[in-house]
C-alpha cells in the first residue's frame, strides 16, 4: 500500500511540475503540451494507485482469460494502437497527397497546410505505427524466445504509456507549429528529453528480460531488436543535442551547425531507416515468418553475418543523402560506397526470409498471412537493390529533390514495413485473444491485394513523376536555354499526383478491412466463408529440401 | 593530421584491417563445430508452445 | 554457486552483444562525422557571411514553423542547369550560422537558397496571401494569416544569447540591441545606420506593405530577401583567378 502511495504521489508531484511549467509558460505551445503533461501525470496517479488494473473488468476485451504464463497485457493494447496509428498515419499521407494535387485543401488555415501535416503523416506512420508495432512485438518476441516473463513489469507499462505520450506530445506539436526544423526529428527539446527517458527505461526492459531467460541462446531477432535500440538512443541523443532558448519555452537552437548539422542530421536520418525501419522490422521477420511458415529460419549462420554487416554498414550510408551538396566530397564518397555494399547484407536478409518457405512455396497459395510476409519481403529486396542504385552519385544528381526519392520511401514503407506489420499482427490477434482463427482468411487476400495494388499505383505513379521532373529540369533546347520553368514541372506532376493519391487511397481501404478483420476477430466471431483453396495437403510434399545432417550419407 | 595522412590509412592498413575483421568473422561463423548450435538455435522458437 | 557462475556467464552474453554492436555503430559515425569538425577544408572562408539580424532570424523561424523545408530546398548543387536556373551553387559557409541547416531533401517547389532580391515584396505579399495570383500552375499552400499576425517573437535578445552561447559571433552590443534592431529593420522611418553597421548588407524597410504594424509577414520576406544576398560571387572569382 506504501508503495502504491508513493508511486501516485510521485505521478502527481510530475504532474505538478508540469502545472508549474504550464504556467510559467513563455508560449502558448509550451503552455499546451505542459498541460498534457499535466493531465498525462494525473491519469499516471490515477492508474498507478489502482496498481494499474482498471482496464480489467472496465474493458474484457483487453484481457480475455487466456492462459498464458507470459505477460500479454500490454501487447494486446499494443496490438490494437499500432493498428489505429496506422489507420491514423495512412489517412493524414492520403489528405497531403490530395493537397498537392488540390492545393484548395491546404484550407487557408495555419493547421492544416501542407508544412504541418507533413511531419504529422511522417511521424504518425514511422514512429507511431512503426514505433509502436516495434515496441509491441519485442516484447511478445523476448518473452517468447526467453521463456521468461518481462522483466520489471511495471516499467515495461511506463516504457508502453510513455512512448504513447510522446506521440501525442510529437503529433500536437507539428499541428501548432513547434518543430525544430530537421526532417524526422521535428521534436522540440523537451519531447526529445522525455523520449530519452521511456527509451533508456525500454533498454532496461528489454536487456533485463534477456537477462533473466530460461534458454541458452539469444535468439537472433533479440540481437536485432538489442541494435535497434541502442543505435536509436544513439541517434537521437547526437541529433537532438540543441540549447533552449528558454527552460519555459518551445524554442531550441541546434548545437550544430551548416554543413556539420546537415551530416548530422542525415546520418541521423537514414538510420532511423536503417535501424526503426530495418533492424527492427527483419527483427519481426526472424520470429514471425519461421513461426508462420513451421519451420526453422533457412539459415542461421547467414542470419548472424547479415546481422554483424548490416549495422555495421547501415551507419555509413547518411551521407548519399547529401551528394552534390557543400558536403566535402570524401564524405560523399564515403557514403556512396558503403550505400552500394549495404546491398549485399540486405539482400542475405532477404533471402534467408524467402528461402525459409524452401520445399514450402505452396504456402503462398493457400495461406494469406504467409503470401503477406512473402510480398513485404519481395518489396524489402526491391526497395533495397533501389536505395543503393540511388545512392550512386551519377543516378542521385537526377533523383535528388524529385518524387522519385518519395516513390522510394514508400515502397519500403508500405511494402516491407506495412506487409510485414500488418502479416505480424495477423499472426498475433488470434493468439492474443485464443481464437481459432482469424474471423476471415478472405478478407486477409483481399488487404493482401488492396494493399499490393495501392503500392503499385504509387510507387510506379512517383517513378514517372520524379524521372519525368528531374529530366524537366535539366532539358536543353536547341538555342542553348532551359526549356521549361519550375511551374510548368508542377503542371506536369497533376496526373502522377492523382494516380499516387488513388495508390494511397486502395492502401488505406486496406487497413480498413483489417480493422474490420481484426475486430470481429477479437469479438469472437468466425466468418462462414469457403476455405481458401481446395488444394489437399500433400505431408510428403511439406518438406524443407535442405535435409536434416543424419540423412546425408557419408561419402564412401 | 590531415585529410592526406587520414586518406592515406584508410586507403591501406584501413581497408586491410576491415577486410582481415570481415574475413575472419565470417570464417568463424561458417566454422563446421558449430552447426549443431546454430541448429539448435534456430530450432529454439518451435521447443515449447507459445503460451505456455 | 554454480547456478551463480552461470547466470553471470549469461549477463555477461547480453552485454558483450551490446557493447560489440554499439562498437559495430560507432565507427561509421566517427570516421565521417568527427572529422568534419577539425578538417580545415570543411568550410572555405567567404568575404561577406554573417550572422542573421533579429528580424531574418524570427522570419527563418517562422520559415521552420510552417515546415517550409519540406518542399524548399536551400541547396544549389554545381550543375549547369541549377546554376543558371537558381544561381551560384551553395557553399558550405553561406550556412555555417544556420542552426539548424535548412538544405532541405525536396523540391516540390523551386530552390530557395538565393531567393533573396528576385521577386519584389510586393510579389511576395500576394505570393503569400494566395500563391495562384502569382504563379497559376503553384500548389503551394496560401498562407493569408501571416499578413494578419502580429509578429511575437518573444524577447530577442535570449535568442542571440542562446546562439552567441553556442558560437555564433553575435557581440555583446548586439545581443543587448536585439529586440530594437528588429523594430528598426521593419519601420521604415527607424535609423537603421546602426543595424546595418552591426550587420553589412542588412535591408531596413517595411515589408508587408502595413507600416503599422510588424507582422509575421514581415520577419518571413525580410528572411527570404536576404536568402543567398551575402556573398558577393563576383569578388570571389575575381579573388580566386588571382589565386
Amino acid at each position: 500500500m506504501d508503495e502504491l502511495l508513493m508511486r501516485g504521489g510521485g505521478w502527481f508531484l510530475a504532474a505538478l511540475i508540469a502545472f508549474v511549467a504550464a504556467a510559467s509558460a513563455t508560449d502558448t505551445g509550451f503552455a499546451i503540451h505542459m498541460s498534457i503533461m499535466c493531465a498525462a501525470g494525473l491519469l499516471a496517479a490515477f492508474a498507478s494507485s489502482r496498481g494499474f488494473n482498471f482496464a480489467k473488468g472496465r474493458f474484457p476485451a483487453l484481457t480475455p482469460d487466456v492462459a498464458s504464463r507470459y505477460d500479454d497485457d500490454l501487447i494486446r493494447i499494443g496490438a490494437i494502437m499500432t493498428l489505429f496509428w496506422g489507420v491514423v498515419g495512412f489517412l493524414v499521407g492520403l489528405v497531403i497527397a490530395l493537397q498537392l494535387a488540390f492545393p484548395v485543401l491546404n484550407l487557408g488555415l495555419e493547421w492544416t497546410t501542407f508544412g504541418r501535416l507533413r511531419p504529422l503523416h511522417t511521424s504518425a506512420v514511422i514512429f507511431a505505427f512503426g514505433g509502436t508495432a516495434l515496441i509491441t512485438t519485442s516484447f511478445y518476441v523476448v518473452q517468447r524466445t526467453c521463456r521468461a516473463r518481462l522483466a520489471f513489469p511495471g516499467l515495461a507499462r511506463f516504457v508502453y504509456w510513455g512512448y504513447q505520450l510522446f506521440i501525442v506530445l510529437a503529433a500536437t506539436g507539428y499541428v501548432l507549429g513547434i518543430t525544430q526544423g530537421k526532417e524526422y526529428a521535428e521534436p522540440e527539446w523537451y519531447v526529445d528529453l522525455w523520449l530519452t527517458v521511456v527509451w533508456v527505461a525500454y533498454l532496461i526492459v528489454f536487456v533485463g528480460t534477456i537477462v533473466k531467460r530460461n534458454e541458452p541462446h539469444i535468439y537472433v531477432a533479440n540481437w536485432f531488436y538489442l541494435s535497434f535500440i541502442i543505435t536509436v538512443a544513439m541517434l537521437h541523443l547526437v541529433n537532438n543535442i540543441s540549447l533552449p532558448v528558454s527552460w519555459t519555452g518551445t524554442a531550441s537552437y541546434s548545437a550544430w551547425a551548416g554543413v556539420q548539422d546537415a551530416l548530422t542530421q542525415w546520418w541521423y536520418g537514414h538510420n532511423a531507416v536503417g535501424f526503426f525501419l530495418t533492424a527492427g522490422f527483419l527483427a519481426m521477420m526472424y520470429y514471425f515468418v519461421p513461426k508462420q511458415a513451421e519451420r526453422p529460419i533457412y539459415s542461421y549462420r547467414l542470419s548472424i553475418i547479415h546481422f554483424w554487416s548490416l549495422i555495421f554498414l547501415y551507419i555509413w550510408a547518411g551521407p548519399h543523402h547529401l551528394h552534390y551538396t557543400a558536403l566535402p566530397d570524401w564524405a560523399q564518397t564515403l557514403g556512396m560506397v558503403f550505400s552500394v555494399m549495404l546491398w549485399m547484407p540486405s539482400w542475405g536478409g532477404m533471402i534467408n526470409g524467402l528461402m525459409t518457405l524452401n520445399g514450402a512455396w505452396d504456402k503462398i497459395r493457400t495461406d494469406p498471412i504467409i503470401r503477406m510476409f512473402v510480398m513485404s519481403l519481395a518489396f524489402y529486396g526491391m526497395s533495397t537493390f533501389e536505395g543503393p542504385m540511388m545512392s550512386i552519385k551519377a543516378v542521385n544528381s537526377l533523383s535528388h529533390y524529385t518524387d522519385w526519392t518519395i516513390g522510394h520511401v514508400h515502397s519500403g514503407a508500405l511494402g516491407w514495413n506495412g506487409m510485414v506489420t500488418f502479416a505480424t499482427l495477423y499472426y498475433l490477434v488470434p493468439r492474443l485473444w485464443g481464437r481459432e482463427r482469424l474471423y476471415s482468411l478472405r478478407m486477409v487476400n483481399w488487404h493482401f491485394w488492396l494493399a499490393s495494388a495501392g503500392i503499385v499505383f504509387y510507387a510506379s505513379a512517383m517513378w514517372v513523376s520524379g524521372i519525368m521532373q528531374g529530366l524537366m529540369w535539366r532539358e536543353y533546347g536547341a538555342d542553348g536555354y532551359l526549356v521549361y520553368s519550375f511551374s510548368e514541372t508542377v503542371m506536369a506532376m497533376f496526373p502522377m499526383y492523382l494516380i499516387r493519391a488513388f495508390g494511397g487511397l486502395l492502401f488505406l481501404s486496406g487497413a480498413l478491412v483489417m480493422v474490420v478483420n481484426v475486430w470481429m476477430t477479437i469479438a469472437g466471431k468466425i466468418r462462414e466463408e469457403r476455405p481458401m483453396t481446395e488444394t489437399p495437403y500433400d505431408a510428403e510434399a511439406d518438406r524443407p529440401i535442405v535435409g536434416t545432417p543424419a540423412a546425408i550419407q557419408p561419402a564412401e | 593530421m590531415s585529410y592526406q595522412a587520414l586518406r592515406h590509412f584508410a586507403d591501406s592498413w584501413g581497408l586491410l584491417f576491415m577486410t582481415l575483421t570481415f574475413i575472419g568473422l565470417a570464417v568463424w561463423t561458417f566454422r563446421p563445430k558449430a552447426r549443431p548450435l546454430h541448429e539448435d538455435a534456430a530450432n529454439m522458437i518451435f521447443r515449447e508452445d507459445d503460451n505456455v | 554457486m554454480a547456478i551463480g557462475l552461470d547466470h553471470k556467464k549469461l549477463e555477461r552474453n547480453v552485454s558483450l552483444l551490446g557493447v560489440c554492436a554499439l562498437l559495430a555503430v560507432l565507427v561509421g559515425g566517427i570516421v565521417e562525422i568527427a572529422p568534419l569538425f577539425w578538417l580545415d577544408s570543411t568550410i572555405e572562408k567567404v568575404d561577406g557571411v554573417r550572422p542573421y539580424t533579429p528580424l531574418e532570424l524570427a522570419g527563418r523561424k517562422i520559415y521552420q514553423r510552417e515546415g517550409c523545408y519540406v518542399c524548399h530546398s536551400q541547396m544549389i548543387r554545381p550543375f549547369r542547369d541549377e546554376v543558371e536556373r537558381y544561381g551560384h551553387y551553395s557553399l558550405a559557409a553561406e550556412s555555417m550560422y544556420d542552426r539548424p541547416f535548412q538544405w532541405g531533401s525536396k523540391r516540390t517547389g523551386p530552390d530557395l537558397a538565393r531567393v533573396g532580391g528576385r521577386y519584389s515584396d510586393e510579389w511576395h505579399r500576394d505570393h503569400m496571401r494566395d500563391p495562384r495570383a502569382v504563379v497559376p500552375e503553384s500548389v503551394m499552400p496560401a498562407y493569408p494569416f501571416l499578413a494578419e499576425k502580429e509578429l511575437n517573437a518573444g524577447d530577442m535578445t535570449k535568442d542571440l544569447g542562446t546562439l552567441a552561447a553556442l558560437g555564433v559571433p553575435y557581440s555583446k552590443a548586439a545581443i543587448d540591441a536585439a529586440n530594437d534592431d528588429l523594430k528598426a529593420q521593419a519601420d521604415p522611418n527607424a535609423d537603421a545606420t546602426e543595424l546595418v553597421k552591426r550587420y553589412p548588407k542588412a535591408q531596413a524597410r517595411d515589408y508587408d506593405g502595413d507600416p503599422a504594424k510588424v507582422t509575421e509577414l514581415d520577419a518571413l520576406v525580410a528572411y527570404l530577401q536576404m536568402l543567398g544576398t551575402l556573398v558577393d560571387f563576383k569578388a570571389v572569382e575575381a579573388q580566386e583567378q588571382a589565386k
